[in-house]
């Protein structure tokens, strides 16, 4: 089934139209494609409405794209159904951000990550349950008990071994440690961290923190209006950034406390570097949908779409000028 | 007791002296003591459930008394005690004198009045403006506040603002009557990155600007680093450090802070395992014996487990801590 040549995940021209109650159209994903390779994690970012989210349900069928492919290990998801596309879910698995929103409270925990496993007929349920306990640190008894006798981070434990019980070729990860306080945060990022050098595992890391993001992705896709914008190798998408979105992005997020504390800027200690906000889905401007807010923005933005074309060697950036992005002071630490 | 050296001259706006909060008789917040000068602003963080935003709303006196009591300390504001003033007094400061600013502006906005008509409230109420020049001032705030076209926003309902519109609106109702304290709880937790630089860096320049003391609440150790002079970190109801960033971030002594700043992942080179902190934080009235953190740290003695750290200064910076970094 697999074979080594055909990317694990390629995702090719996908949109998705929602029709708004007023009628307006909105492009929640605006002609995206992305491939993931075998054993790769990669990063999507974005602000709130950048569509990253839809692509995940969208990948994984949860929401019906209105065009597009979407191959996994070359077989097109998007046009299966029935039972085909039943079989094929295995292969993709999900995992939330709302640790108690997507544990059904009645059911114990062993029930809960025993259901994939009842549903495709998959003999040995109890045992393959012990088994997946222990690889995400939980003790076996933890079967016996219901979800609301686990904290945040546990129930994430829990989401993630269910993800993780049919043995999916990828995993779909939406904002997982969103929800988590820091110090359980970093807990969950080391679990994701070791299953994959344990199980080889490829990922689809939804995210709008890029620290976290940075932290465990191979590569990085930034998402605005619907399109992505940039994609790149996490250390390049970072050290040089060649969307001024990107750049706006990076400069907004606070900086190492060590990197502050060296050097506490004059005046207000953050840079607001991308002015107003993004523009409104049903009344989407011409040109590109970030020159309203860029710094570098000319006529020309205003008028076409710039394509997503690469700008290096597996770099990809959709601006006109690309060229020009001012790199940030790289974020190190000592 | 936890107690700050001034590092301002000047009187401080507020005073929290020992506070402690009870809930039902399980203590929430335990002796929390800080200060904030005019022009300053003073971090609070801590994780869920570490007491940072009751400690907040009790400074506003918006806790609802009972279950919750001010079991200890005094809370002064230029002066006098908030922590046993009449709800009538109370009502006069808050609003005039204090204000504050929430994570979701949308459950404190009230949704079926305009915009204008929500900023003119308190200025009719407390300063006694009529209707034309309350809204006069309306929009004046509002522009203040970096809000496009204010004249336009007036008549605007907040449902037909984005997250970081409502949020300059709050600010502004909370600016209207010329405050000498803003509290300010999460303000910019349910923003964008690129809008919660735009908030902070306007509440920054207005404290400047209108000498204001400030008093940010937050999870996010980043965010304090780059706009607060102080911060206090809280850890199971009380504070456990605190000091200047440069000291109390840049260089920890208690055992927790020095944890929480090295799990953060854009401390760490991407791709190795972070330094994590085991377990979790435990919940009001399931607080162990003596240091509440001892459970989790590395360096833990059999006396953490005892008796409560004493609280300690070095420098500027004081930590509770019996074995510290």
């Amino acid at each position: 089934m697999s074979d080594e040549t055909v990317p694990l995940l390629e995702v090719r021209n996908l949109v998705k139209h929602y029709r708004e109650a007023s009628g307006a159209r909105v492009r929640a994903l605006d002609d995206v494609s992305l491939t993931v390779r075998r054993g790769e994690v990669v990063g999507i970012v974005g602000e709130s409405g950048c569509g990253k989210t839809t692509l995940g349900r969208t990948i994984m069928r949860l929401v019906e794209p209105t065009s597009g492919e979407i191959r996994v290990d070359g077989v097109d998801f998007a046009s299966l159904s029935g039972a085909k596309l039943k079989a094929a879910r295995r292969r993709v698995q999900m995992v939330f951000q709302d640790p108690f929103g997507s544990l059904n409270p009645r059911h114990k925990v062993g029930v809960i990550i025993a259901e994939p496993l009842v549903v495709h007929g998959v003999p040995g349920a109890k045992a393959r349950v012990a088994e997946l306990l222990d690889l995400v640190g939980l003790p076996g008894e933890a079967a016996g008990r219901y979800p609301h006798e686990f904290s945040g981070g546990q129930r994430q434990r829990i989401a993630i071994a269910r993800a993780l019980a049919l043995d999916p070729a990828l995993i779909i990860a939406d904002e997982p440690v969103s929800a988590l306080d820091v110090s359980i945060q970093s807990q969950i990022i080391n679990l994701i961290g070791s299953l994959r050098a344990r199980l080889g595992l490829s990922m689809i890391f939804i995210s709008h923190d890029l620290s976290v993001v940075r932290h465990v992705s191979d590569r990085v896709g930034v998402m605005y209006f619907g399109k992505l914008v940039e994609l790149a190798p996490t250390s390049a998408l970072f050290e040089r950034p060649r969307h001024p979105y990107t750049s706006a992005l990076l400069a907004s997020v606070p900086r190492p406390v060590k990197d502050v504390v060296r050097e506490k800027r004059a005046g207000a200690g953050l840079v607001a570097a991308a002015p107003g906000e993004i523009p409104d889905p049903a009344n989407p401007p011409p040109g590109c949908a970030y020159a309203a807010r860029c710094p570098l923005a000319e006529p020309r933005c205003r008028e076409a779409v710039p394509p997503l074309a690469a700008v290096e060697t597996g770099h990809e950036a959709a601006c006109w000028r690309s060229g020009e992005v001012a790199a940030r002071e790289p974020i190190t630490s000592a | 007791m936890t107690r700050l050296p001034e590092t301002s001259p000047t009187e401080p706006i507020l005073s929290v002296e020992g506070l402690s909060l009870d809930l039902r008789g399980t203590p929430l917040v335990e002796d929390v003591s800080f200060s904030i000068a005019p022009g300053e602003m003073l971090g609070l963080v801590g994780e869920s459930g570490c007491g940072k935003s009751v400690t907040a709303l009790s400074i506003m006196r918006l806790l609802p008394t009972p279950p919750i009591a001010i079991s200890g300390g005094r809370i002064l504001f230029e002066g006098t005690d908030l922590a046993g003033l009449p709800e009538a007094q109370m009502r006069r400061l808050r609003g005039r004198r204090m204000g504050m600013i929430f994570q979701e502006p949308m459950t404190a906005l009230n949704p079926v009045f305009t915009i204008g008509s929500q900023i003119a409230e308190p200025l009719r109420i407390h300063e006694g403006l009529s209707e034309r020049a309350a809204l006069e001032r309306a929009a004046e705030l509002l522009a203040r506040v970096g809000l496009p076209s204010p004249r336009t926003q007036l008549a605007r309902y907040p449902h037909q603002l984005s997250g970081g519109q409502r949020q300059r609106v709050m600010i502004a109702m909370a600016l209207a009557c010329g405050p000498r304290l803003l509290v300010a709880d999460e303000p910019t937790t349910a923003l964008d990155v690129t809008v919660q630089a735009q908030i902070l860096a306007l509440v920054d320049g207005l404290r400047r600007d209108m000498g204001l003391a400030c008093l940010l609440i937050t999870h996010d150790l980043g965010v304090v680093a780059e706009i607060c002079e102080r911060v206090c970190v809280m850890y199971a109801g009380r504070i456990v450090e605190a000091g200047p960033i440069a000291d109390a971030l840049g260089a920890p002594r208690h055992r927790y802070t020095r944890a929480l700043v090295e799990t953060i992942p854009l401390s760490n080179p991407p791709g190795r395992p972070l330094p994590s902190i085991p377990g979790n934080v435990p919940p009001p009235g399931a607080r162990p014996r003596g240091c509440a953190f001892a459970d989790r740290c590395s360096a833990a003695l059999d006396r953490c487990r005892a008796e409560t750290p004493p609280w300690t200064m070095d420098g500027a910076r004081g930590f509770a801590c019996w074995n510290p970094a």
